[in-house]
């Protein structure tokens, strides 16, 4: 055996696996995957789908934790398949399932449509002050980086949908709307340029929203992106308090800071010569 | 997608509130106080009626509270205690939480992350010990002095 | 579509609720429980359950308001606490009303009830 071969080792993955067109319920498979040091879930996937078994599927995009394609259950917790080497997780098996409190499409494939409607109900967008100048703009809206500090850490994320699965309100709840999009709320409320806090008062201050968060804390154990909507959720109550009993300070307006004036262009800077010879 | 495709339902249900096991000590503390709140209530409406005895005197009075003294009594507020003190304490972080107080402010995530769990872990700690000192205290008196 | 009515003023006054319960039955579980330990609020001594010092928490004004203001703030306090873990079940909006409605009237029905013994112990006989 050489020294390549060595490194690499047996480790069993059951599949949880479900054909909308054969079974009714899901049922685990089991594959035997050669897996060496740094090979992430996805690799292990793709392995299968090449040598063993081309009708798995499941959902990837980018392999590089940025679109949030790949999240599913890994040994009972939901993570990106793409961020997570095997070697890091176990050195014999490890169970993959569909992220749950999604219904299943097909095999780790979830259907994700609630996520994405409960992320347009809280109007996950900028609603400006002035119309005019968000049409037209005459220059950019001005933000000092402590207002960006206060809801940057929520903007990073990629809507992966492992936050929804961990939460146990989740599980039973139909309507609730979830971490994630909770947490987008807070984020767009926060934003200094951001003046629709009253329009999305009547979702997130409604019923199975933001007070059927209980702070189980899950939602920020499991982000991949470290984004931590149990955070956002907790300041959103107490914005939403403050508001009720009219303690919540205004926001101050966001200034427009125009072209400068006073400033002259610098004498033209060459270009640089093309790499690629233009026709 | 259409619509008329077979899907398969993936909901956890009331199992998925209690965790499979992988899951932070946040969420059984969640879980624990569901329960105590439930139990207090159940016994807080059994309180009323229990309370309301003394309308009729002490000729009934007295001899309820004969009954009350049963060993099966005696074990069963010793659970309320238990819940009611670990209710109370959990339930004031959860308001320091809940109103912004112990969850600490948005920062920049950098690997490994830290999240507001960290922030208010202090906290928790605090509370989990007096609910035990709570309960000891109640314990002791209830078992050992009186009810 | 989706429900609107706000749940802000409930949950506020829930939160209030428990921090109201916190302190007074902090209280009732020092003079009850712990009256071995403290001995307070005992004026005729020995246990807080013997009928002497539990007629005379009674005819106090003090104890009646308190018994009266630790009972609203429990009762609201516990069942909007159980009608959130009834709504997170996954009924359907009709039920979901129906709870709104029986918790209402089971509170107030409770309320009632103890009121109504606070006011009626203060005619009993201390005397045995």
């Amino acid at each position: 055996m050489d020294k390549e071969n060595q490194q690499k080792r047996d480790i069993i993955l059951h599949i949880r696996r479900f054909d909308p067109e054969r079974d009714e319920s899901p049922h685990l498979e089991q594959y035997t995957v050669k897996v060496e040091p740094g090979m992430t879930i996805l690799d292990g996937l793709h392995q299968i789908k090449q040598n063993q078994d081309s009708t798995l599927s499941w959902r990837f995009s980018c392999r590089m934790g940025v679109c949030g394609s790949c999240a599913m259950l890994v040994s009972g917790r939901p993570m990106l398949a793409c961020n997570t080497q095997i070697l890091d997780i176990t050195d014999r098996a490890l169970t993959l399932a569909p992220l749950p409190n999604f219904d299943i499409i097909r095999d780790l494939v979830p259907d994700l449509t609630r996520l994405f409607e409960d992320h347009v109900a809280i109007q996950p967008y900028i609603q400006g002050q002035d119309a005019e100048e968000m049409e037209n703009p005459t220059g950019e809206f001005f933000q000092t980086p402590h207002e960006l500090e206060k809801y940057l850490q929520f903007s990073y994320c990629i809507k992966c949908g492992c936050c929804m699965t961990a939460c146990p309100t989740m599980a039973t709840d139909r309507e609730y709307l979830g971490p994630m999009a909770l947490a987008q709320a807070y984020r767009y409320n926060t934003d200094s340029r951001d003046r629709g806090y009253e329009s999305r008062k009547s979702v997130i201050g409604a019923s199975h929203s933001t007070f059927n968060c209980h702070y189980a804390g899950e939602c920020s154990n499991v982000c991949p992106k470290g984004v931590d909507p149990a955070r956002a959720i907790q300041l959103m109550k107490r914005d939403l308090v403050l508001d009720y009993l009219k303690l919540k300070k205004r926001k101050k307006a966001c200034r427009v800071m125009g072209i400068p004036s006073d400033v002259e262009r610098k004498p033209s800077i060459p270009f640089p010569p093309y790499t690629v010879e233009q026709k | 997608m259409s619509n008329n495709e077979k899907m398969y339902d993936n909901r956890l249900g009331i199992i998925g509130w209690l965790g499979g096991g992988r899951w932070g000590i946040e969420r059984y503390l969640y879980i624990i106080h569901r329960l105590a709140g439930v139990g207090v209530l159940i016994f807080f409406i059994l309180h009323i009626f229990e309370g309301n005895l003394r309308i009729f005197g002490p000729e009934i009075w007295n001899p309820v509270m004969k009954v009350m003294e049963h060993p099966v009594f005696k074990v069963g507020e010793l659970f309320i205690i238990i819940g009611f003190a670990f209710h109370a304490l959990n339930g004031i972080r959860l308001i320091l939480i809940e109103l912004g107080w112990a969850v600490g402010k948005a920062e920049e995530p950098v690997y490994p992350y830290k999240s507001s769990l960290n922030t208010q872990r202090p906290l928790m700690v605090i509370m989990l010990l007096l609910a035990i000192l709570l309960i000891a205290a109640g314990g002791f008196d209830l078992m050992f002095l009186g009810h | 579509m989706r429900d609107m009515k706000s749940e802000v003023g409930y949950w506020t006054f829930f939160i209030i609720a428990g921090i109201v319960v916190f302190v007074l039955l902090f209280f009732h579980m020092m003079i009850i429980h712990m009256d071995q330990l403290l001995g307070i609020f005992n004026p005729a001594g020995g246990s807080a359950l013997d009928w002497k010092n539990v007629i005379y928490r009674s005819h106090s004004a003090f104890f009646t308001t308190i018994y009266i203001i630790l009972l609203a703030a429990a009762l609201y306090h516990g069942f909007y606490g159980l009608r959130t873990i009834l709504f997170e079940l996954g009924l359907k909006k009709r039920t979901q009303s129906l709870i709104t409605i029986a918790v209402w009237v089971i509170g107030i029905t409770l309320f009632s009830v103890g009121v109504f013994a606070n006011i009626a112990v203060q005619t009993v006989k201390a005397a045995v």
